[in-house]
């Protein structure tokens, strides 16, 4: 299970018992993720044994400054013991209330046990949801009930970075990865968290009842049939299946989308607005991650690959009636580029 | 353990150096995780030398050496440095939020440890690219590296499963899927 609170945490680490009253005023030592309480099941790394060493070397300094006091029978021995323990006392406090900060602020920033509930699911709940999103519910006078987790969707989000990731052939183009993976994870992200957004703020425009949490795992799960589709026609490379997978998978989980919108929506003129901008949305993602992804790759591939054509290829005029069918945009690109390498190599 | 604390050369120790006995304990997980069988050493003694040298590895290796990008070198080292690293963070977030009773650090340890199968797949992908490209060599590739993630993912799961509520394995591991999958993807795509 997870870690306890315990509110005494700082005790274990070698607090002695004289300065018991101060740990109760720790608050809230509660089950932060950087888990200070329990640094006894971590051994093997030094830094968080400092605790247990200062604990050490301050009995090791009791037993020397108690051997110390007593060869100096003839000074002002109450005096000069009396200072070294107060400034002994001193120090040991300061370590206290630095250290009860230090576990406060990780508490408090760190404290990611607010997302907690959000990830209790068990697998055959994930499933079932999954299943679900791509089902269109007809009936819409009731609210529909929408699962207020975040784990699937998450999920979703980081498989449809891998699809597109993996959508790059490795046969026959270079990839520079670290635009790619880059470009991966802020496209998807920020579709997931900016449209999620946008239809929330036009869905409290709408009085609708839906709140941010059911937004983002309504539209994360959508997800779901983008990553069916780009897992498909990133591997069988025909323009006219993947036109077939984007109106029926892509349509089935925007429908599946806006029947749960429509339940949750009163008044015909605020539905089309909240359900037509989703779905538009939501099959233009689809669209663009097809075909701009694969050409904004191919651009920055042919505008590295320029300097490296071989001379037959340097003819402008007569390249486009020549095109293979397959990417007229790209090629374009790719011309548009070679005809100005030629034209600035001609100078 | 109190002698982390002290210098080498303190007379009240008679235990070994430090810099060997942390090195015996980098080796001692590199065996563990060649052949995985369900202990806990990853977890009991952490230690991020063993993922630093693994990632660092990884990093310098999937540099591109083609003269004709200017934007080479720098970058690609930067963006798999973060990419594993921000790739753990977030796993290990993900089995803390599902109720795993792991700590921060042993996640983070054991996940950079399994990195290693891939590294050797890596270097052997490396030296199957100095040979004549094709076909064969590619297929010969993707051999390796899915054998390869395939063990790091064994090697894993047999580490982090016990950590996490019994019905909830498959929710924790699919993370560690994805993440090791696009490595993997980074080292059969790596072309010099």
């Amino acid at each position: 299970m997870a870690t306890t609170a315990t509110p005494a945490g700082g005790s274990r680490n070698g607090t002695g018992p004289e300065w018991g009253g101060f740990e109760e005023n720790i608050q809230g030592g509660g089950s932060a993720v950087i888990d200070m309480e329990n640094m006894d099941d971590t051994s093997g790394s030094s830094f968080e044994d400092m605790g247990e060493l200062h604990q050490r070397l301050r009995e090791e300094e009791v037993d020397a400054d108690a051997a110390a006091a007593e060869e100096e029978d003839g000074e002002f021995l109450g005096m000069k013991g009396f200072k070294g323990q107060l400034s002994r006392q001193v120090a040991d406090q300061m370590w206290q209330a630095g250290k009860r900060q230090a576990s406060r602020a990780f508490s408090l920033y760190a404290n990611i046990d607010i997302l907690r509930p959000y990830f209790d699911v068990e697998p055959a709940q994930v499933r079932s949801r999954l299943l679900e999103s791509m089902i269109p519910i007809k009936m819409v006078n009731f609210p529909q009930k929408i699962a207020g987790e975040l784990y699937g969707p998450l999920m979703l989000v980081f498989t449809l970075v891998a699809i597109l990731l993996h959508g790059m052939k490795t046969s026959d183009t270079i990839i520079r990865e670290g635009t790619l993976m880059g470009t991966a994870i802020g496209t998807c992200f920020g579709y997931w968290l900016g449209v999620s957004s946008f239809i929330y703020f036009l869905a409290y425009l709408c009085n609708a009842q839906i709140t941010m949490l059911q937004m983002l795992a309504l539209l994360g799960y959508g997800l779901f049939g983008h990553c069916i589709v780009l897992l498909v026609t990133y591997n069988i490379h025909l323009h006219a299946l993947f036109y077939l997978f984007w109106l029926l998978v892509g349509g089935l989980s925007t429908l599946r989308m806006v029947a749960v919108l429509v339940s949750r929506t009163v008044g015909p003129t605020q539905r089309l607005l909240l359900c037509g901008t989703l779905a538009a949305l939501h099959m233009l993602f689809l669209l663009y991650l097809h075909f701009a992804y694969h050409k904004v790759v191919e651009g920055i591939l042919d505008t590295l690959e320029g300097p490296n054509i071989p001379p037959m290829q340097r003819v402008p005029r007569d390249i486009p009636a020549v095109l293979p069918d397959a990417r007229p945009p790209a090629r374009v690109l790719n011309t548009t580029v070679k005809a100005v390498e030629v034209i600035l190599q001609s100078h | 353990m109190a002698e982390a604390a002290e210098s080498p050369g303190d007379p009240r120790t008679t235990s070994p150096r430090p810099l060997m006995r942390d090195l015996k304990a980098v080796g001692k997980k590199f065996m563990h995780v060649l052949y995985p069988r369900k202990s806990n050493t990853l977890l009991r003694d952490w230690d991020l030398w063993g993922p630093l040298v693994l990632c660092v590895t990884l990093a310098l290796m999937l540099q591109r050496g083609s003269a004709d990008n200017e934007n080479d070198g720098g970058p690609q080292f930067a963006e798999v440095f973060v990419i594993i690293w921000f790739g753990a963070v977030t796993i290990t977030l993900n089995s803390k939020l599902l109720g795993g009773n792991i700590s921060f650090f042993q996640s983070l340890c054991v996940l950079g440890y399994c990195i290693l199968p891939l590294t050797v797949a890596l270097l052997v992908c490396r030296l199957v690219l100095l040979a004549k490209p094709g076909p064969i060599n590619f297929i010969v590739r993707l051999f390796v590296v899915i054998v390869m993630f395939a063990w790091s993912i064994v090697a894993s799961t047999a580490f982090l499963a016990d950590s996490q509520p019994p019905n909830r394995k498959a929710l924790a591991i699919y993370p560690v899927f994805l993440f090791y999958f696009v490595i993997s993807w980074m080292i059969l795509t790596f072309a010099p």
